[in-house]
C-alpha cells in the first residue's frame, strides 16, 4: 500500500508504540500503517458513516463523529500524537479544532493544502476563476474548504497562538521539496507541533 | 413449561443460588441455553450472544413453538458475519423469561407456580446468572459478548461488572439507562397485562386457564409500534385498507397497519408468557449504567479500559435513538477504551439490527473478526 506523500510523512514521524488520534481518519489507512508498522494505539474519528464502516470492518477503533464538536469530549492528553491530515480548511472554526487538537495530545501533526501554491496563484490570476486542481477538483460550490489557508497564514495562527512548530515538511507532486519558498512551491504542507 | 417443549431444551441448572440486586435470593435456577458452532480445545471461541426482551436462545435454530427460522439466522452461522465455523455461540434465555430459563411460569418451593411471588430482576442479576453458566461450563474468558436492544444492555452491564471476562463487547441498538419514555411505553403495555381480567395478579397458571392473552397482545401491539419508523409503517402500510374496498364505518381492523398490529398481538402470546413481559420490561425500566456506578457512566467502565468496544446505532431507531449510543461512547472513550461507533443509515427503526442491514453485516463481521 502506498501512503499519500503526506500521510507517509507523518507516518515515518510518529514514535513507535504511542498513544495516536487520527482526526478525519477516513478508512483508517494511515491508522492502519501505524498498527502494524509502529505498533501505536490508534483511534479514529470520522464524519462519513461509510468510511467509518470500512474502518471499523479492517479491525479499528473509528468513532463516527463531527470534529467540529465531539473533540471537545476527549480528555486532556489523552493522546501522545494527534493527527489532522487535510482536515483543517474543511473545519468550521480552524483555530478551535488547532487548540483542542494540541490539548489532546502532546504532539499534533496538521497537514493541509497550500492555496498559495504558484499553480493556484496563477489559475487565479491568468483565469480569474477559483482555481480546480488535481489535488483540489472541486469547484467552489461544492468545496468541502471552507477555510482556504497558505503556509504563510498558518505560521502567523501558530504564532498568535504561540504554538511551538517543531518541524515542517512540503511536497509538490506528489514529493518532498525543501522548505525554500515553500509558500509558493508547496502544495501541500505537514507541520509537527506542540504547545 | 410444557413437557413436549421442555424435552427439547438444552438446560443447566444452577449449582448455587441467585443472590440478586434486590438483596433476594433466587433458587433452584435453571438456565436453558443452545450453542453454535465447535468449542475450541483451548476453550478460547467463544461468544455470548444476549437476546432481546422477547428474544430467545433459538438465534440460529428453528424455534420449536413457532417454526420459524432463528431470530438472528441471518447474521450467525457458517460463514455469515459471526462465524460458527470458527465461533462457539451460546446463547442462554434470560432468567426471568419463558423459554426454559427460571421465570415466573415456574414453580416455587412450595410447588405452587411463583407468579407475582417470583423477585423483582434485574438487568445485571440476568448477567449474573449467565455468569454462573459460564462458570458451570468452564468458560473463564469470551472472545466476544454480543447484544442488540435488551441484549445490548446485558452486553454493556456485563462489559462494567465482570470487565475483563470478554476481550470484545459489541453492543447495538441500544442505550445505557431507560428514559422517561422507554419507561413510558412499557408501563402502557404493563397496564394492559394487568387491566386483563384473565390476569388474576398474575396468577393463572394451570387449571385451563387461558391467561391474559388480550392484554399481553395490546402490550406487544404499543410496544411493536416503538419498534418500526413511521416511514418504515408508511411504506409498508400506509394508509391502505384490508381486505376490503372502502371503510366499514365500524372497529374492525379496517386498516392494513391494525390488521398486521393485531396479528403480532395474537402471535406473540402463543410463545410469551404474560408475567415473564412484566418481569422483563420492569428489569429493562430499572436498567441505569450511570446509576449503579454513583451516577457517572464512565465510571462504570472503569475497569473494562482494555475491552474492545463497538456501539451500533440506527438512524431511524427513535426507540434508542444514536443520542444514547453517543453517551456510551462518550463514557468509553473517557476511560481510553478503545471504541468504535457508527450510525448506520436503515429505514426499519429500531428493528434495524434484526434486518436486512448490509453494512450492519460488514461491521459486525470486521469487529468480530
Amino acid at each position: 500500500m502506498s501512503l499519500r506523500p503526506d500521510l507517509a510523512k507523518i507516518a515515518s514521524l510518529v514514535p513507535q508504540g504511542v498513544r495516536v488520534l487520527d482526526v478525519g481518519c477516513g478508512d483508517g489507512e494511515l491508522m492502519d500503517v501505524l498498527t502494524r508498522e509502529k505498533h501505536v494505539d490508534a483511534r479514529g474519528l470520522e464524519i462519513d458513516p461509510e468510511e467509518v464502516e470500512r474502518a471499523v470492518a479492517r479491525g479499528l477503533s473509528v468513532i463516527q463523529g463531527d470534529a467540529n464538536r465531539d473533540l471537545a469530549d476527549y480528555p486532556d492528553g489523552a493522546f501522545d500524537v494527534a493527527i489532522l491530515s487535510q482536515t483543517l480548511q474543511t473545519a468550521q472554526r480552524p483555530d478551535w479544532l488547532l487548540d483542542q487538537l494540541l490539548r489532546i495530545g502532546r504532539t499534533a501533526f496538521v497537514s493541509f493544502p497550500n492555496f498559495a501554491y504558484w499553480k493556484m496563484r496563477m489559475a487565479l490570476l491568468l483565469g480569474g476563476r477559483m482555481p480546480v486542481t488535481r489535488h483540489l477538483p472541486v469547484s467552489w460550490y461544492a468545496t468541502a474548504n471552507i477555510h482556504h489557508l497558505t503556509v504563510e497564514d498558518f505560521r502567523d495562527l501558530l504564532a498568535e497562538k504561540g504554538v511551538k512548530v517543531e518541524g515542517c515538511w512540503f511536497f509538490a507532486d506528489g514529493r518532498e521539496i525543501g522548505s525554500f519558498n515553500a509558500n509558493w512551491r508547496a502544495e501541500h504542507a505537514v507541520f509537527r507541533l506542540s504547545r | 413449561m410444557a413437557t413436549a417443549l421442555a424435552s427439547q431444551l438444552n438446560t443447566l441448572d444452577l449449582a448455587q443460588p441467585l443472590p440478586l440486586d434486590s438483596g433476594k435470593v433466587l433458587p433452584n435456577v435453571r438456565l436453558a441455553y443452545e450453542t453454535y458452532g465447535d468449542l475450541a480445545a483451548d476453550r478460547g471461541n467463544v461468544i455470548l450472544i444476549f437476546h432481546a426482551l422477547t428474544g430467545d436462545q433459538f438465534v440460529a435454530r428453528t424455534h420449536p413453538i413457532t417454526g420459524k427460522p432463528g431470530w438472528w439466522q441471518r447474521m450467525v452461522g457458517p460463514g455469515l458475519p459471526i462465524d460458527t465455523s470458527r465461533y462457539h455461540v451460546i446463547c442462554a434465555n434470560i432468567i426471568g423469561g419463558c423459554m426454559g430459563s427460571t421465570g415466573p411460569a415456574d414453580l416455587a418451593e412450595d410447588g405452587q407456580a411463583y407468579g407475582m411471588r417470583f423477585p423483582v430482576i434485574t438487568i445485571r442479576d440476568m448477567v449474573r446468572a449467565q455468569v454462573a453458566l459460564l462458570d458451570q461450563l468452564g468458560i473463564d474468558r469470551l472472545h466476544a459478548v454480543v447484544g442488540g436492544s435488551m441484549g445490548g444492555m446485558l452486553a454493556l452491564s456485563f462489559a462494567a461488572n465482570w470487565p475483563g471476562r470478554a476481550d470484545c463487547v459489541l453492543a447495538i441498538a441500544t442505550t445505557a439507562r431507560h428514559s422517561a419514555q422507554n419507561i413510558a411505553f412499557h408501563e402502557v403495555g404493563r397496564q394492559a397485562i394487568m387491566a386483563d381480567p384473565d390476569w388474576r395478579g398474575g396468577d393463572y397458571y394451570g387449571g385451563g386457564r387461558k391467561g391474559p392473552e388480550k392484554g399481553l397482545s395490546v402490550a406487544r401491539m404499543a410496544a411493536h409500534i416503538t419498534y418500526l419508523s413511521e416511514a418504515g409503517l408508511t411504506e409498508k402500510f400506509g394508509r391502505r385498507l384490508q381486505d376490503r374496498d372502502a371503510k366499514s364505518f365500524g372497529f374492525d381492523a379496517d386498516f392494513q397497519v391494525e390488521s398486521y398490529l393485531r396479528h403480532q398481538g395474537i402471535a406473540f402470546t402463543n410463545r410469551f408468557d404474560a408475567n415473564s413481559y412484566l418481569y422483563i420490561t420492569r428489569a429493562m425500566d430499572y436498567f441505569d449504567l450511570a446509576e449503579e456506578a454513583g451516577g457517572r457512566l464512565a465510571d462504570a467502565f472503569a475497569g473494562a479500559s482494555g475491552t474492545r468496544f463497538c456501539v451500533i446505532s440506527f438512524d431511524t431507531d427513535w426507540l434508542y435513538p444514536t443520542a444514547e449510543s453517543r453517551n456510551i461512547v462518550h463514557a468509553l472513550n473517557a476511560v481510553a477504551a478503545p471504541v468504535s461507533f457508527v450510525e448506520l443509515s436503515a429505514p426499519f427503526g429500531h428493528d434495524s439490527f434484526l434486518l436486512d442491514v448490509p453494512a450492519l453485516d460488514r461491521v459486525v463481521k470486521g469487529f468480530v473478526g
